[in-house]
């Protein structure tokens, strides 16, 4: 029985297995970039960025068809744009990274509407903006595992500028001049992961699996090794129930992924070891010293 | 071969010269002291001996110094100090120089961050988070950190502000220590007494030179009252600048 529930479905099917693996590969590469997105104060970024997309997939639709590499090329080519663009005038004069990345990305989206809205718009189009997890075939799921392997691997390279440059960009700034191009490569990698999550979550929900396992893993440790584990863990469960929730009710895979994720984050709100709210209310009596 | 040289140097923002026209030597090993009052372009003058500010005319020559040979600790450091990182980690990026981007943290560098920590009195916090300390603790913090940086020429802004007397005892124990390695060391401070008592060499700054030699010399009622009057200057529709030429000595 809950053989049948928890784990029948992925060794009935084969498209809960692909989903499985691909939301695994998703958790890997998108929650880490989650949890430096939230250290850097960066959250909204992401859900910029993925508005910044949107137009660059909807071109590779419109110009080669339900083609995923084609819109994943388009995409990476719109949000790579507004990333870089949007850093560049950030680093170069006295805009906040936030009021040039609005500009950009606001820019993006109008580009993108209006190219839709002269070309005419299409229902499957709709479908993968919104994503469908359950419809990945072989070479979608090749190429969600070779952008969260790339991630990994850039991310490894970029580590140790990143998190210096995330607690004292002004320290990093005068031994080294790393700081810039780590900055840039990381944005790249938001945008890898936004366009990695849009074929399975849609371009709005993408960055949901990045943000909300970091949110939940800033309330259950303070070490950020930790967190990074915690937070793909998270994406991870949230990921498999997510799809057996789906499978079990109508509701869709995408938004059943988020919700699950939004649960486990309301419970670490709550009782979370590090700055719950139950914590908060009971801290217990105060220590010796 | 002078550790700093200031051939004519003017800084500031927006063409508005914060320091002008500085020229000097500074000799290695030197224990400068930078004084003026706020306003003065203390630390204006650091951030261009650092690089991160580019001169607006002259130049700064680190006498064969490479920028990376330079500790800094700025006045308000920009740091996250919610950012989960450990006293040890924060510590220890200090020796960024040796490890680069790669470079392991190995036993040898291990016991190198660990007497840094011990050395500034913070036996014990290896583990805390950074957020968790008080002002003065951070401050050790990254006196630590510029310990570790093992640097020829360090550059402290304002180092003992809002810092209780114990700690800038200790703190100030380690630049003489500093001193006594022989590294050139520069500090932007408020506190007369402790120029007057701790530095061989001062500067008096007011958006230019007004003294610069011997601390004893320098540091005269006369020349704080020309300072605190030429900082009250300051226009913002200033035309361009006519080169006068505010005298100024080598040390």
């Amino acid at each position: 029985m809950v053989y049948d529930a928890l784990i029948g479905p992925f060794t009935e099917f084969e498209f809960m297995r692909r989903a499985l693996a691909a939301v695994i590969a998703l958790s890997l590469a998108g929650a880490p970039i989650g949890v430096f997105l939230m250290l850097r104060r960066m959250s909204l970024v992401g859900d910029a960025m993925a508005h910044a997309i949107l137009p660059g997939a909807a071109v590779g639709f419109l110009l080669s068809g339900l083609n995923l590499f084609a819109m994943t090329a388009g995409g990476l080519i719109a949000g790579f744009a507004v990333a870089i663009l949007a850093g560049v005038v950030a680093r170069s004069t006295g805009l906040k990274e936030d009021a040039s990345l609005a500009t950009f990305y606001l820019a993006s989206l109008a580009l993108g509407v209006t190219i839709v809205s002269i070309k005419g718009t299409n229902i499957d189009l709709l479908h993968v903006l919104f994503g469908n997890i359950l419809a990945m075939d072989d070479q979608t799921l090749l190429v969600v595992a070779f952008n969260a392997t790339v991630t990994l691997l850039v991310l490894a390279v970029i580590y140790r500028p990143l998190v210096i440059e995330s607690v004292d960009p002004l320290f990093l700034r005068t031994v080294s001049r790393a700081g810039g191009p780590a900055h840039l490569a990381f944005l790249a990698l938001v945008v890898i992961n936004l366009v990695n999550g849009f074929q399975a979550l849609g371009t709005l929900l993408a960055v949901g699996l990045m943000i909300l396992p970091a949110g939940i893993a800033r309330f259950w440790s303070r070490d950020l090794t930790a967190m990074i584990c915690i937070a793909v863990v998270a994406a991870a469960v949230s990921g498999y129930a997510g799809l057996v929730l789906s499978f079990q009710t109508r509701v869709p895979s995408g938004p059943a992924i988020i919700l699950v994720a939004t649960v486990l984050y309301i419970v670490s709100v709550l009782f979370g070891r590090v700055g719950g709210v139950v914590r908060q209310l009971f801290p217990g009596r105060h220590l010796e010293a | 071969m002078a550790a700093l040289h200031f051939h004519n140097v003017t800084l500031g923002y927006d063409r508005h010269p914060a320091v002008h026209h500085l020229s000097g030597e500074v000799a290695p090993g030197a224990l400068v002291a930078v004084i003026g009052p706020n306003g003065a372009g203390k630390s204006t003058l650091l951030r261009g001996i650092v690089g991160i500010l580019k001169p607006l005319d002259g130049s700064i020559h680190l006498g064969g110094l490479d920028a990376r040979d330079i500790a800094y600790l700025p006045q308000s450091a920009e740091i996250d100090r919610s950012f989960p990182i450990s006293v040890f980690d924060f510590v220890g990026t200090g020796l960024w120089r040796g490890t680069g981007l790669f470079g392991g943290i190995g036993k040898v560098a291990r016991d190198k961050i660990l007497r840094a920590i011990a050395s500034v009195g913070l036996n014990g916090f290896e583990n805390r988070p950074i957020g968790t300390l008080s002002g003065g603790q951070m401050q050790r913090v990254l006196f630590a950190r510029v310990l570790l940086q093992n640097a020829r020429l360090i550059v402290l802004d304002e180092p003992f502000n809002a810092i209780d007397s114990k700690t800038t005892t200790d703190l100030l124990a380690l630049v003489k220590h500093w001193h006594g390695e022989g590294r050139t060391v520069l500090a932007a401070l408020h506190d007369m007494e402790m120029v007057r008592n701790h530095f061989t060499e001062t500067l008096v700054l007011a958006r230019g030179p007004v003294a610069w030699g011997p601390t004893a010399e320098v540091l005269t009622p006369e020349n704080l009252m020309v300072a605190m009057r030429m900082c009250e200057a300051f226009d913002d529709t200033a035309a361009a600048c006519a080169a006068d030429d505010i005298s100024s000595r080598a040390a």
